[in-house]
Formats: C-alpha cells, sequence, structure tokens
C-alpha cells in the first residue's frame, strides 16, 4: 500500500477549508436574510385575476375614488373588496355586450361572488387596521404604490415586519393631511421641508404608533 | 502489534525499555484493534438503547407539546433547566483540566486531559438540548442569535439568558478547537501508523498534514498557550453566567451574590465526579493502567475534598445569610428547603455532595478505583438535585401563598433526563474508539525519558509511566 495518499495539491486545501468554515455562516445569513426576505419574496407580486380588471383605467383615467369601491376602508380593518354589485352599477349600462366582463355578468346573475386573488397578503397571526391608518394620514399610495397606473396590481411594498415598524418609529416621512389619502400624487405644500411638515402632522394628529408585540400580534 | 510493523516500516513495535513506543502503543492500540473490548459493545448498545428513548421522549415533546412534561405553572423551569445547568457544569472540569492546569504546570493533567474535554464537548451538547427543546418552538431556537432579519428583531441583550446564549456558544467554540488542536499530533501518529487505506486518509485529513517538524511544533505550542488562556477566563465565567439567570431575578433563594461563585465551584466538582467516573471504566477496560495512574485518580479525588467543602461551605453560608439578613421571605425559604416540601432532595443533595466525598480523606478510599467511582455517581447524583433543589424549591414557593405549588415529574420528564446520558455516553464510546482517548504527545513531554540528560531526573530504566506532579 502506498504510505503517501495524499497528492501534492492537499496542502492547498487547509487554506480553501479554513476560508470555507469561516465564510459559509457568513454567506449563509447573507444569503437567507436577503434571499428569504419578502423584498426578495413577495414585491412585485402579480397573480392573474378571473377578471382583467384595469385599476390604471378605473382610478387612473376615470378618476375612481379608492373609496367608492373599497367602501369600508374608514370605518373598518378590512378594505373590502366590492360584490359585483358594485361593477353592476356602471356594467348595466356601459359595455353590456363586453366579452371582458362575462364573469361579472355569470357572477351578477348567479349571486355568486366573483373569485378575486387576494395580492396583499399579510400572514393569520399579523392585526392590520385600514382605518387607523387612512383616517391618520397614511396614504393608500404609500403602502400599495402607484394603482393609478396598474393595468393588473401587484404588491409594491414587502409588507414585512421590518417594514412596518420603519414606519412605526419614525412615522413623519408618510403622513399627509388625512383628507389627502387618497391623493396619488399629493406633495407637501410648495416651500416646506417634507419631514418638518410630517412631523407638525404628527404633532396635530396626537400620533403615537405604538411598537409592543401585542399592536399588531393580538 | 507485530503485524503493524511488519507492514510499515516506520513504526516499530515497542521493544525494552522504549517508554515512548510504548505510550503510543498503549494509546494507538485502542483505536486501531478490529474488535474492541466486549464491554465496550456492551456499554456501547446500551447507550444506543437510552439514546433512541431520548430522541423518543423529544420527538414527543415536540410532536404534542411541552405539557407532556410536569413543567407548569409556578415550576416553569423544572426540569430541563435543572438538566441544562446540570449538564454545562459536568463540562467546567474539561476546560479547568485542560486550561488552568496547564497554566499552571501541573504535568499529572496530561494523563487525563483529552478525554476530559471530550466529556466537556460532549456534556455542552448535551446541555444545548434543554433549552432548545424548553422553548417550546424547537424549530425557532435562532431567534436568540442576533441575525439580521427582516422583522426588525433583535434579542433582548438585557436579558441573563441572552448572555447565556453567548457564554455556551463561546464556550463550545474555544473547548472544541482546543481539543481538536491538541488532537492533531495525535491524528498524525495514528495515520502514520495506519495500514488501511481509508484509515490513512481519514486520520490524514484531521491530521491537516502535521510531519512534527519544530516549526510545527513552535507554533503549536504556542497557540496551545494562547487558547488556554483565552479558555481560562471561561472556567469562571460560564458557570458566573449561567448563574445569573437565577441571580439576577427577585426570587427567595435566587437573588443572592453568592450564586456565581457557589456556582463554578458546584460546576467543578461535578465536572470532577463525572471525570472520574469515567476514567475509571476507561482505564480498566482499554488497558491504560499504566497512563491513567491511581495516583491521577487520587489527586482528583483531593480536588473533589476541596470542591465538595466549597460547595458546603456556600450551603452553610446561604442559610447564615438567609438569617443575617434579615429578611423574612428569604429565612422561610431555606427553612423551607431543609425542612419543607423539597426536603427529601435537599437532605440528597447533603449526603451527596457535602457527607459521602468526605470519605475520600482516608488514602485507602482514594486510591480505591470502586470506591472512586461510586463516590463520584454519589456527586453526579448530588449536583443534579443541587440544580433541582434551587429551581424547584424557590419557584414553588414564592412571596404570595396564593401562587404556591408542588412540582411533579412525569415519565417524560425522567426519558428526557436519562435518555441524555444515552447521547453523552454515545459521543463518548464512539470517542474512545475512533480518537486518542490519551494525549500521548503531551504524556511522552513529561515523561522522566524525556528529561533523562537533566541533572535533577537521572534516567529511569523501570518502563514505568510519568512520575511527579
Amino acid at each position: 500500500m502506498n504510505l503517501f495518499v495524499f497528492p501534492r495539491w492537499a496542502n492547498k486545501t487547509r487554506a480553501l477549508a479554513g476560508m470555507l468554515l469561516g465564510g459559509a455562516p457568513i454567506y449563509l445569513t447573507f444569503l437567507i436574510w436577503y434571499g428569504a426576505s419578502p423584498k426578495t419574496t413577495d414585491v412585485g407580486y402579480m397573480p392573474q385575476q378571473p377578471v382583467p380588471y384595469s385599476h390604471a383605467l378605473h382610478a387612473g383615467q376615470l378618476g375612481l375614488d379608492c373609496r367608492y369601491c373599497h367602501n369600508t376602508v374608514e370605518q373598518a380593518a378590512h378594505a373590502a373588496i366590492p360584490p359585483t354589485a358594485t361593477c353592476m352599477n356602471c356594467h348595466k349600462s356601459i359595455h353590456t355586450k363586453s366579452d371582458k366582463l362575462a364573469p361579472i355578468r355569470a357572477s351578477y346573475e348567479s349571486g355568486n361572488p366573483v373569485e378575486w386573488i387576494k395580492v396583499h397578503d399579510l400572514p393569520d397571526y399579523v392585526y392590520f387596521n385600514h382605518s387607523a391608518h387612512v383616517t391618520r394620514g397614511v396614504g393608500c399610495v404609500t403602502c400599495h404604490g402607484r394603482i393609478d397606473q396598474m393595468e393588473e396590481v401587484s404588491q409594491h411594498a414587502p409588507l414585512s415586519m421590518g417594514w412596518c415598524l420603519d414606519c412605526h418609529r419614525a412615522p413623519e416621512k408618510n403622513l399627509r393631511p388625512p383628507e389627502e389619502v387618497t391623493n396619488m400624487t399629493w406633495t407637501p405644500p410648495e416651500g416646506a421641508d417634507p419631514f418638518e411638515y410630517g412631523k407638525m402632522l404628527r404633532e396635530k394628529n396626537h400620533l403615537n404608533p405604538p411598537t409592543d408585540c401585542s399592536t399588531c400580534h393580538r | 502489534m507485530a503485524a503493524i510493523s511488519d507492514v510499515n516500516p516506520f513504526v516499530s513495535a515497542p521493544v525494552g525499555d522504549n517508554a515512548f513506543a510504548r505510550i503510543t502503543d498503549n494509546v494507538s492500540r485502542i483505536a486501531e484493534v478490529e474488535r474492541p473490548p466486549r464491554a465496550w459493545y456492551i456499554a456501547f448498545a446500551c447507550a444506543l438503547g437510552i439514546l433512541s428513548i431520548f430522541l423518543g421522549s423529544i420527538g414527543w415533546v415536540v410532536w404534542t407539546g411541552i405539557g407532556v412534561w410536569g413543567t407548569t405553572m409556578p415550576a416553569a423551569w423544572a426540569f430541563p433547566i435543572v438538566n441544562f445547568v446540570f449538564w454545562i457544569g459536568i463540562g467546567h472540569a474539561g476546560t479547568l483540566i485542560s486550561a488552568i492546569l496547564f497554566l499552571f504546570r501541573q504535568t499529572w493533567r496530561t494523563a487525563i486531559n483529552r478525554f476530559a474535554e471530550a466529556m466537556t464537548i460532549f456534556a455542552v451538547m448535551c446541555a444545548g438540548v434543554f433549552p432548545g427543546i424548553h422553548i417550546g418552538r424547537p424549530w425557532l431556537p435562532y431567534y436568540m442569535l442576533p441575525i439580521p432579519n427582516q422583522m426588525d428583531m433583535w434579542p433582548q441583550f438585557r436579558s441573563p439568558l441572552e448572555w447565556d446564549i453567548f457564554a455556551v456558544s463561546t464556550y463550545a467554540t474555544i473547548s472544541i478547537v482546543f481539543w481538536y488542536m491538541g488532537m492533531i499530533p495525535d491524528f498524525a501518529t495514528f495515520r502514520d501508523r495506519a495500514t488501511t487505506f481509508w484509515r490513512r486518509l481519514c486520520y490524514g485529513v484531521v491530521a491537516m498534514g502535521w510531519r512534527g517538524s519544530s516549526r510545527q511544533w513552535h507554533r503549536y505550542e504556542r497557540a496551545y498557550l494562547i487558547l488556554a488562556a483565552l479558555a481560562t477566563p471561561l472556567v469562571l465565567s460560564v458557570h458566573s453566567v449561567v448563574s445569573f439567570d437565577f441571580a439576577t431575578s427577585q426570587l427567595p433563594g435566587w437573588h443572592t451574590t453568592i450564586f456565581p461563585p457557589y456556582f463554578v465551584a458546584g460546576a467543578i466538582f461535578g465536572g470532577f465526579g463525572m471525570v472520574v467516573m469515567l476514567a475509571v471504566p476507561a482505564r480498566q477496560f482499554f488497558g491504560l493502567k499504566r497512563i491513567i495512574q491511581i495516583r491521577h485518580l487520587e489527586v482528583m479525588n483531593k480536588v473533589l475534598i476541596a470542591t465538595s467543602l466549597l460547595v458546603g461551605y456556600s450551603y452553610m453560608m446561604e442559610f447564615f445569610v438567609a438569617w443575617y439578613s434579615g429578611n423574612k421571605y428569604e429565612a422561610f425559604t431555606f427553612v423551607n428547603r431543609a425542612f419543607g416540601q423539597y426536603a427529601w432532595s435537599y437532605w440528597a443533595m447533603i449526603s451527596c455532595n457535602v457527607l459521602f466525598p468526605q470519605l475520600h480523606w482516608f488514602k485507602a478510599v482514594r486510591t480505591n478505583p470502586i470506591a472512586t467511582l461510586i463516590i463520584g455517581m454519589f456527586i453526579n447524583v448530588g449536583m443534579w438535585f443541587e440544580r433541582f433543589v434551587i429551581i424547584c424549591t424557590s419557584l414553588t414557593r414564592d412571596f404570595l401563598p396564593s401562587s404556591w405549588g408542588y412540582f411533579i415529574p412525569t415519565k417524560i420528564d425522567f426519558m428526557t433526563l436519562g435518555g441524555s446520558f444515552g447521547l453523552f455516553f454515545t459521543l463518548f464510546l464512539l470517542f474512545c474508539r475512533y480518537l486518542p482517548m490519551v494525549a500521548m504527545a503531551e504524556v511522552k513531554a513529561f515523561h522522566p525519558s524525556a528529561h533523562a540528560h537533566e541533572p535533577d531526573h537521572p534516567v529511569e530504566h523501570t518502563g514505568q509511566a510519568p512520575v511527579g506532579i
């Protein structure tokens, strides 16, 4: 039997093994931190809906207010997905023969709701209240992005816990007068420092968002 | 052994008074023989059986939840934390022997340091299991580590439980590095004596190209010294931090300043108890009586007397302080420990930890392997009860009688406790079979024939292994 089983290059593997042993935990931490973050996995989620409803057309070009369809958003935790009846308010007389609207008419006749697919889906162990945010001046666009430009709705923000806390710890940067929440193109008044303006609004409206565990995990 | 020397020209069977070769041969043979002694097989089968009970009970706990233990309010810590502190304490003897005794030039340590270090690592592994399953969601223990995450959530750095994570993981890392680095020259010996390709390859990989050159030895000894210096504070810090888990709380019986030194002394006491418990059968079954000698057992038994007295002093001092403080809750807690609902466990602790070890004052007892083994076992039982007494009496008798209770362990509690010994002994027996159980290179360095030319140490031709503390 050969006494020396290791070829010459085996000497180099020691340094390699050291680098691997030291580098692997760091690499894995960063891989999981970024790779499994909702920024990577969830942002841009755009499921195909049963009806090709265009927010760009309705909310953008036609200028429908968000609250015409999502009418519970100022009173309730949940922002309602409109029933087919809301669609039919207009579509009884507009595009009544359109093929694209066939599922809407079918739903209206049968009484079975259209099976819209939820895009902004928080985990079940998170309590989120739309009215608490909307009535205090966090704009729709802050979390949902430019819905008025989306043909099909996709997820704009990561909706991760870190992202929630980022605003709860310093809400100034995302505040606007409560009457402007549905305005997609609102900017702070001319000449005002956005941050100072936000601080002013925070003080005026007494906004102190809590960061206790039980705020969201009830 | 003749077979090996026939094949490998670099290895010769020990001839005459060649003590170095005999040491190498004695230790290497254990890993080289085709079949280990029958006792090893029997012990290994038992250990595997107990390990399967451990895994089964953990599986049951994970599947159903920790309610299958007796752990419930007010004794929310109960067995799992008792076991954690017990195992983490066991490890301390290994670090003490390998680091502090090294710095104090206690040469007798070389006979036992390798397997004491192995014991440390396996004990820390057993200890690590318990907090992991006690949290109830064993898939989330990484919450305890400060890993950057999308939740922006960090561990509570003000909690001693978090300090524990750092203390124990530092301890485990340093112990493993120390243990492994110490084995490298011995791995090289195994590699050079190997007669099959796979043995040569495997021991060759772990020996990392050790050739025993002067430069390598120089660096090795530097590194050993640095690691010993790094590990020395750990002997004191790890169990001090474990004691903070208790001492920083408000509970009577826990909230005392004596806890850190008291815990460290107890840990070294329990650890040495475990070392002698392992040393006696190991020297018996693996033919190491000439390396791990009676006088080594005797020295360890003396350490046991000293630490037993330290622990006994702490028990006494707790009572004294409870009285001297004039705090009625504190006073009640200690009277309750000795005469309350858990008095049986208190007296089990006192007799195992303070009374039985006093037998070692008799030379006939401390030089008797069987007596050493039995007293070592008692010490381990006693040290387990010490943690049980601390945790269970205080938790079930706090300030408000309305929150008093009585902790009753379930079958599963006993299975997880007993089973952890299965994990420990399985690992230990595998270590005995495949790794160098005694630090050959270090033993040789302190052998009389290594100092043959010094005037104080005339050459000894007795063929006896190391002499002189």
